[in-house]
C-alpha cells in the first residue's frame, strides 16, 4: 500500500444545502442542468448520453434538463417525484440540491428536501407569475424554516427580458412574503435555457444591478445558520472499549445540536438534572477545546455519572423545555390518514418514545394559510397544528429557535413507516 | 476561532453521525467491505466514530475470486491495523456447490453471482443492516438512495416505497426477516473522498496510483490482462502506466491511462477528468438503466 502526503494546501469551503420545488415546466431541470453543466461538473460520458437521447428525440440542441432525469419509472412517466440529490462544487463552496417535484401531491417531498436546506430555491415562470404553487412552496419554506429563499424568476426571455415584468412579480411576490416567517428573500430574473444570469451576467438586462444566481449560492452567509447559543449534546452512543488500555473510558459520542461547548464547563445532565463539568472533549484522537453544531465528537464529564443515548448535555443556566404535552406543526406523509387519540412512535434527537394524538387544533391550507378549524382528517400532504402527549418527557426547543432540537418524526407502530414530520412550536 | 467547519469535514461529521446511529438502532450490522476506496473510507470513518472502542461491527467480503492480488493484501492490512473481524462470502464456493451458474463467453462476469453471493451471506449471518459505500453522484439511480435504505424480506429495494428522511432523523425499525441497507458516504463526491484521504494522509492499495501493467482494449475499456479473462484473438496485450479508478472484479474493472502517481496529481487528474469513474465499468454499460436494475435485485 501507499501512503501519501498531501501538498496541496487544504482550501476550506463550505457546505451549502439546497432546496428547489418548481411546477412542471418551469424549468428546473433545465435550470439543475445548466449549473452543474456552467460548474463543469458534468462527465463528458454523461453528456454523450443525454446528447444521444437529445437526438433520438429529435430535440433541437443539448436538452440539459435529461441530466436531472431520475429513476426508469419517472423518466417513463416524463415527470419527477420523490427527491433527488444533486452535487455540483466551484472552488468556493460544495452544494448539495435536494431536488423535488413542485406539485401539491409532492408537498411531503418538497417538506422532506426542505428539512435540512440552508437555501430554497423558487422557480417563477416569468409569463405565468405568481402562481398557488409559487405561493405554497414559499409557505413551505417558511414552515420549514430555511434562512434564505431566493426567488429565480425564469424564461426571462420569452417575455423580452421585461424590467416591467420582473417588477410586477417582484412586487407581487414581496407583498405575499410580507406574510410569511421568512427574512431573506432575493430575486433573481434569469433566463435557465439561455444562461442569463445563471453563472454569467446577463448582457440583456443591463437594468438588473443584483448578482448572478451563482455568485449569489456563494457568498450568502450560512456560517451562522446553526445555533450557537443554547448548548445542546443529545447523547448518541456510549462509547466504552472495555479493554485493559482503556479500563476506565466511558465517552459520550454524539452531534452537537446546539451551542458551543467548551472543556471545563459546568454543565447540566438530563433528565437527572445532575450538574457537572466537561473534562474533555474528543475528535477521533485528538483533543479539542471546543465544540459547536454540527461537529460529532466525544464528551466527557469529571464525575462518575452514567448517562445513555437520549439523555442531554445542557448549561445549566440555559436548559430545553422538559415536556411530554407538545404542540406541532405537521406535515403528514402517509395514505392512511393522521388517527385522532392514534398512538404513534415518535423520534426526537436521539430519543424514542410513544405519543397519543390529543387533538387536531386545524388544518392548514398550503396555498393560503387558511387555517381550517372544520375538517379535522388529516391526509397525506396536508399540514396541520396538533397536540400530543409523549409517554417520556422531550427536551425540547422551538423549531424556530433549533431546527435539531426542534423536531419531531411519527412513526405507525404497525407498519413501521414514517407517517409524519413535526415541528415544535 | 472560527466556528464553521469546512466542507470536509462537515461531511465526516454527518457520516460518523450515520455510523453511530447503525450502532444504535441495529443489533447486528455488518460493513460491506469491497475492496475499492469508497468502502475504505467507510471503514476509517467507522473507526473514527468508536475510537478508542474497536468497531462493533464485522466487515464482509463477496469474494468473486476474480480479485485483483494487491486488492486482497490491503483488505487484510486493513484488517490487521484496525484489529477488525472479516468474514468472507465465496462465489467460487457457490459455483462449486452448484448452487449457482458461472456466466460463459468472452464477457462472462461475475457481479450478477455476486448479488446471490451477498443475500446468502446477509441471511446466514443473520445481518439487520449492512453499511455500503454508496454515494449518490456515481450514478443516476442513486441520486434518491437514502442514508438508511429499507429492503424487504427478500432482499429488494422499492424505488417507490422508500421512507422519508429529514434532519437527521433516522427511522431504522423493522419488522422480523427485514433489513437496511445504509449509506454513511451517500452525500460524497468522488473528488471529496480523495480529498479527505489525501488529508487525513491514509494508506490506499498500490492499485490506485500509476503503475505499469500489461493490459489490452475491449470495447472502449481498457483491462489487466489476467487468467480470468479469455482475449479474444485481436485483442493484443500492451504494457501501459495505468491506474484504477475504482477497484472490483478483475473482470470487469476498467483502469485508466494515467501518470498521476500521487495523491495530488490523483486529485488533480479526477478534477479535471472528463469522464465518471463508472464510466470505466463494463457492467455498467450493458444497459442505460442497469445500476438501476441490479439495485432492485439487491445488489450493494
Ligand atoms: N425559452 C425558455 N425556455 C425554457 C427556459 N427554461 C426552461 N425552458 C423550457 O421549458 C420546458 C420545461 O423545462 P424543464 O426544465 O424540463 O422544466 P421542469 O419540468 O420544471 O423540470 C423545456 O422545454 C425547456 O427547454 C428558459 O429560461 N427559457
Amino acid at each position: 500500500m501507499t501512503k501519501q502526503q498531501s501538498k496541496i494546501s487544504d482550501k476550506s469551503s463550505e457546505l451549502l444545502r439546497l432546496s428547489t420545488a418548481g411546477s412542471v415546466d418551469d424549468g428546473k431541470s433545465t435550470l439543475i442542468g445548466r449549473l452543474l453543466y456552467d460548474s463543469k461538473s458534468i462527465f463528458q460520458d454523461q453528456y454523450d448520453a443525454i446528447e444521444a437521447v437529445s437526438i433520438r428525440r429529435g430535440e433541437e440542441g443539448i436538452n440539459l434538463a435529461l441530466l436531472t432525469d431520475g429513476l426508469k419509472a419517472e423518466r417513463e412517466q416524463g415527470i419527477t417525484i420523490d427527491v433527488a440529490y444533486r452535487y455540483f462544487s466551484t472552488p468556493k463552496r460544495k452544494f448539495i440540491i435536494a431536488d423535488t417535484p413542485g406539485h401539491i401531491q409532492y408537498t411531503r417531498n418538497m417538506v422532506t428536501g426542505a428539512s435540512t436546506a440552508n437555501v430554497a430555491l423558487i422557480l417563477i415562470d416569468a409569463r405565468q407569475g405568481v402562481l398557488e404553487q409559487t405561493k405554497r412552496h414559499a409557505i413551505i419554506a417558511s414552515l420549514l424554516q430555511i434562512p434564505h429563499l431566493v426567488i429565480c424568476i425564469n424564461k426571462m426571455d420569452l417575455v423580452e427580458y421585461s424590467q416591467e415584468v420582473y417588477d410586477r412579480i417582484h412586487d407581487e411576490f414581496e407583498d405575499f412574503a410580507s406574510k410569511l416567517d421568512v427574512h431573506d428573500v432575493n430575486f433573481i430574473p434569469i433566463s435557465a435555457l439561455k444562461g442569463d444570469n445563471i453563472v454569467d451576467r446577463s448582457t440583456n438586462m443591463s437594468w438588473y444591478e443584483g448578482s448572478t444566481l451563482l455568485y449569489y449560492l456563494e457568498n450568502v452567509h450560512i456560517a451562522s445558520d446553526y445555533n450557537f447559543i443554547d448548548v445542546r449534546f443529545p447523547v448518541q452512543f456510549v462509547v466504552r472499549p472495555y479493554s485493559d488500555d482503556y479500563h476506565d473510558y466511558r465517552g459520550y459520542a454524539g452531534r452537537v445540536a446546539g451551542g458551543i461547548l467548551k472543556k471545563g464547563d459546568e454543565v447540566m445532565l438530563l433528565p437527572s438534572g445532575f450538574t457537572t463539568r466537561i473534562s474533555k472533549i474528543e475528535s477521533y484522537k485528538d483533543e479539542i477545546e471546543e465544540a459547536y453544531p454540527p461537529m460529532s465528537v466525544t464528551v466527557h464529564i469529571e464525575d462518575d455519572f452514567d448517562l445513555s443515548r437520549g439523555d442531554m448535555i445542557v448549561r445549566a443556566n440555559n436548559v430545553p423545555k422538559q415536556e411530554q404535552d407538545i404542540d406541532l406543526m405537521i406535515c403528514w406523509f402517509h395514505e392512511k390518514p393522521l388517527q385522532e387519540r392514534g398512538k404513534y412512535i415518535l423520534r426526537h434527537t436521539t430519543k424514542e418514545a410513544r405519543c397519543i394524538i390529543r387533538e387536531v387544533r386545524y388544518r392548514m391550507d398550503v396555498n393560503t394559510l387558511h387555517r381550517d378549524m372544520q375538517s379535522k382528517t388529516i391526509g397525506m400532504n396536508d399540514i396541520a397544528r396538533i397536540s400530543i402527549r409523549s409517554t417520556l418527557p422531550l427536551f425540547i426547543d422551538s423549531y424556530q429557535r433549533n431546527r435539531i432540537t426542534g423536531s419531531v418524526i411519527l412513526i405507525d407502530e404497525g407498519t413501521n413507516e414514517t407517517v409524519a414530520a413535526g415541528m415544535i412550536i | 476561532m472560527k466556528y464553521h467547519l469546512d466542507h470536509l469535514e462537515e461531511l465526516e461529521s454527518e457520516s460518523i453521525f450515520v455510523i453511530r446511529e447503525v450502532a444504535a438502532q441495529f443489533e447486528n450490522p455488518v460493513i460491506l467491505f469491497s475492496g475499492g476506496k469508497d468502502s475504505i473510507l467507510m471503514v476509517y470513518l467507522a473507526v473514527k466514530a468508536f475510537y478508542p472502542a474497536r468497531v462493533p461491527f464485522p466487515l464482509l467480503h463477496i469474494d468473486t475470486g476474480h480479485n485483483f492480488p494487491e486488492a486482497l493484501e490491503y483488505r487484510d492490512w486493513l484488517v490487521d491495523h484496525f484489529k477488525l473481524r472479516l468474514e468472507i462470502g465465496s462465489v467460487q464456493k457457490a459455483i462449486d456447490e452448484g448452487r449457482i451458474k458461472e456466466e460463459k463467453g468472452f464477457n462472462a462476469s461475475r457481479n450478477g453471482l455476486q448479488t446471490f453471493v451477498l443475500l446468502d451471506e446477509l441471511e446466514k449471518g443473520k445481518y439487520d443492516a449492512a453499511l455500503g459505500g454508496g454515494r449518490r453522484d456515481e450514478e443516476k439511480a442513486r441520486a434518491k438512495e437514502r442514508f438508511f435504505s429499507h429492503r424487504d424480506e427478500f432482499g429488494q429495494w422499492d424505488p417507490k416505497n422508500q421512507r422519508p428522511e429529514l434532519w437527521n432523523l433516522f427511522n431504522g425499525r423493522k419488522h422480523f426477516g427485514e433489513h437496511f441497507r445504509v449509506f454513511p458516504i451517500s452525500n460524497w463526491t468522488e473528488l471529496d473522498v480523495w480529498r479527505y484521504l489525501a488529508k487525513e494522509n491514509f494508506s490506499l492499495p498500490n492499485l490506485y496510483y500509476a503503475h505499469k501493467r500489461r493490459v489490452f482494449e475491449r470495447d472502449g475499456v481498457l483491462l489487466a490482462d489476467c487468467e480470468y479473462i479469455t482475449r479474444r484473438p485481436e485483442e493484443e496485450v500492451k504494457e501501459e502506466m495505468i491506474r484504477c479508478r475504482t477497484i472490483g472484479d478483475m473482470t470487469c474493472t476498467g483502469v485508466w491511462r494515467s501518470e498521476a502517481a500521487t495523491i495530488d496529481e490523483i486529485i488533480e487528474e479526477v478534477a479535471t477528468s472528463r469522464l465518471t469513474e463508472r464510466g470505466g465499468r463494463a457492467d455498467d454499460k450493458r444497459s442505460e438503466t442497469s445500476m438501476e436494475d441490479r439495485k432492485k435485485q439487491g445488489y450493494f
